[in-house]
């Protein structure tokens, strides 16, 4: 099967293209770039992409698609086809399943039923310690020979700072990163962010210190020990100036944050929106500008979605006994532009670094690049062309969506899975 | 269309007037009547929803539809589907299916009433949501200010206490400030939740500056177990520092009265001669309590605030 994209606006930041061009694909692989290539009697598919963008699949690496356990709140064939409609053809699933994925019989597990299901690439994350329980280190380099391609306690703060030092020395050896919750709970017990709103609401807050302590303590463990620490879903302006002084004084440590953090603020929970309910909690405008400045400066590597599918039961309650988490996956690229491109915060190739580069080479994953020989992993979207969020139409299980009606940009009109085109002219193929 | 008291945010100061002046009516019925029972909720019925233990507030509530004629029955958590581990909205639907007309509900959690109201065809009467707000609470302290000072407007409420988990201190904010009234809060910062001054009110740490000049000094009652929770070291120090005396009252006006929306921990947050002294109106609010409720079902059932 041969493909030719024709004609797109190529960006693909991780070897410095950005010119309108063409793509060749032969057997699920990229095999030239360039308008030069004769193609006079080949039989092939044509994909005309005149006015649009082409670039390499996004690569989110934290999402939880629930699979095994949980499945009633998603699963890997319908999070994974999730992902596709939102562009992202690889992610990246973290370990708190029932059983925790804490062995390598659960990483090859869920490896093979993305396998089966044939939507997005999927990476799994083992936890740090057995469990999730904070006390014994998992088998992680098993894990890591299963496929796993970091280890997170996700869901759950590493409480014990000198299990935290052994993970980083431990997981090093087998070349994967460890991905920090970072959450002291003594500070964090509570429904939303600290302040007025909360205050207004009746409601718990949640203090900003309950995540920068720890961003803190992972930051100066990892600077002592030489190690290398990802922080996970930040969410303040301190966090983000933390890891900011750490960058420059050469510390090992990457970060991410979510859509949320830039799109919303704690303004959204009014009304007792649980939805809008997550942890770390939706910040104030005043972290929202840094959350923004971190994207623009490079302090904040990575764009993810926190992905996390809850059944209606879990939010259609009272504030205090909703679920954390709201689904992402369908959403992500279209916040990105609005939020981020669309106000000069980014440029288009910044933004697909962020949601693609960053965070195949964090993981160490051949991702993330129309490189030539590289799996065929590619979008094609308009930028300029609008679409109206209607979360029941999400693919996704979940339909916990703070995002209802929002009129968002560029949503995927072909996405190429290892050169198969699942969706085609915005069909879902399969 | 339907109509709800879920809090005094959502009202306006017009319409906490009109409650206030037909409340003023309904006491006229609870204290002076030969017989308490007018037709107003005849053929309705109320159902006490309490997912809390209350004493006072079930009871003036439950008395408050009998005097009105309405049918009134009590569910408490305890001894009912709620304790078999039934959703909040599917007790509620069951409720409602049952012909309720007024649903009155107390609850743990901040917002569970504004939940409902939206799931029912009943009206819904907010007796209590978690930290948030207790709007019939606040309506019958007012009432009970008015009676004694004539006007909300310019008044200086000073509010003392656990002010981070008192939906009442809520409700009386919003209430008083909509109203014209100033209202100063005072307690340990343990128990001083952040950003409070937004709502319009100032802070204080040190309850002689909370209670100066005051024309009316409200104390809060303290939890005894947020002490083992570790938000302040021991009762004892909680008196020395926050407990309104005898001493302490002379810093308000002279003529200030004393309020608690009960029930007292003698000696902790009042002392006892405070509570027992002639300025005290800690019962006179009990009786407003019920005026309050029959002005809110009654207005609820015909046409709203």
């Amino acid at each position: 099967m041969k493909i030719l994209i024709k004609n797109g606006h190529v960006i693909d930041p991780a070897n410095g293209i950005d010119a309108v061009t063409d793509i060749f694909i032969e057997n699920g692989v990229i095999s030239e770039i360039g308008e030069d290539k004769d193609l006079t009697g080949v039989e092939m598919e044509i994909i005309d992409a005149t006015g649009k963008i082409v670039a390499p699949g996004l690569v989110d690496m934290h999402v939880h698609l629930r699979e095994p356990g949980q499945e009633y709140k998603e699963d890997i064939e319908t999070g994974t086809r999730a992902a596709v409609c939102g562009g992202v053809t690889s992610v990246a699933c973290m370990p708190n399943t029932n059983p925790v994925c804490d062995n390598a019989a659960v990483v090859s597990y869920i490896k093979q039923k993305a396998a089966e299901a044939g939507y997005a690439n999927v990476f799994p994350i083992g936890a740090v310690s057995k469990g999730q329980e904070g006390k014994i280190l998992a088998e992680m380099g098993e894990m890591a020979f299963a496929g796993a391609v970091a280890v997170s306690d996700d869901g759950h703060p590493v409480e014990n700072s000198g299990l935290m030092r052994r993970a980083m020395e431990y997981s090093e050896m087998f070349d994967i990163v460890v991905i920090s919750h970072c959450e002291d709970m003594a500070l964090g017990e509570g429904d939303m962010n600290e302040g007025a709103v909360a205050t207004a609401m009746g409601l718990r807050g949640i203090s900003r210190a309950a995540e920068e302590v720890m961003a803190a303590r992972d930051i100066i463990v990892a600077e002592a020990i030489g190690g290398r620490v990802h922080i996970a879903h930040i969410s303040t302006k301190g966090s983000v100036e933390l890891i900011r002084q750490a960058k420059r004084r050469g510390v090992r440590v990457t970060c991410e944050t979510c859509p949320h953090y830039f799109a919303l603020t704690e303004e959204a929970c009014m009304g007792f929106n649980t939805n809008a309910k997550m942890n770390p909690p939706l910040r104030t405008a005043e972290d929202v500008a840094a959350i923004k400045e971190g994207l623009r400066d490079g302090t904040i590597d990575c764009i993810v979605t926190d992905h996390a599918p809850h059944h209606a039961d879990e939010k259609d309650c009272e504030f205090g006994l909703a679920k954390n988490g709201i689904v992402g996956l369908e959403t992500s690229l279209g916040l990105g532009i609005k939020c981020l491109v669309n106000e000069g915060v980014l440029t288009m190739g910044g933004l697909i670094e962020k949601m693609a580069v960053n965070p195949s080479r964090i993981l160490g994953i051949a991702k993330g690049s129309l490189s030539v020989g590289q799996t065929a992993d590619v979008i094609i979207f308009d930028p300029r062309s609008k679409w109206t969020v209607d979360i029941k139409k999400l693919h996704s299980k979940g339909k916990n969506s703070p995002y209802d009606g929002f009129e968002l940009y560029g949503k995927p009109e072909y996405v190429l899975v290892g050169g198969e085109i699942i969706i085609n002219q915005g069909e879902l193929m399969k | 269309m339907k109509h709800d008291l879920l809090g005094l945010k959502e009202l306006s100061a017009e319409q906490i007037k009109n409650i206030l002046s037909e409340a003023a009516d309904m006491k006229k019925i609870v204290v002076g009547a030969k017989e308490k029972k007018i037709k107003n909720l005849q053929g309705k019925t109320v159902v006490n929803l309490f997912y809390e233990n209350s004493t006072r507030t079930r009871l003036s509530f439950e008395l408050a539809a009998k005097y009105m004629s309405a049918n009134a029955a009590n569910i408490s958590s305890s001894g009912s589907s709620v304790a078999k581990g039934e959703t909040l909205t599917d007790t509620a639907e069951t409720i409602n299916a049952m012909g309720t007309d007024i649903l009155v509900m107390r609850h743990s959690m901040s917002g569970a009433p504004h939940m409902l109201s939206k799931l029912i065809s009943a009206s819904v009467v907010n007796a209590g949501d978690g930290m948030n707000e207790h709007p019939t609470q606040a309506l019958l302290d007012m009432l009970t200010m008015i009676e004694h000072k004539g006007h909300i407007e310019g008044l200086k409420v000073a509010i003392i206490g656990d002010i981070y988990h008192s939906r009442v201190v809520r409700s009386n904010i919003y209430g008083l400030t909509k109203l014209g009234a100033e209202v100063t809060v005072g307690g340990p910062s343990t128990l001083m939740p952040m950003g409070i001054e937004e709502l319009g009110v100032k802070v204080f740490n040190n309850i002689h500056e909370a209670i100066v000049d005051a024309d009316v000094v409200m104390g809060l009652r303290i939890q005894l177990e947020r002490q083992k929770k570790g938000l302040f070291p021991s009762v004892r120090e909680y008196f020395r520092f926050f407990g309104v005396d005898d001493s302490r009252l002379k810093l308000a006006k002279p003529d200030a009265i004393v309020m608690h929306p009960g029930p007292v921990n003698r000696g902790v947050e009042l002392s006892t001669t405070v509570i027992d002294g002639e300025k005290s109106v800690i019962t006179q609010q009990v009786t407003s309590g019920v005026a309050v409720r029959m002005a809110v079902m009654d207005m609820l059932i015909h046409g709203g605030f």
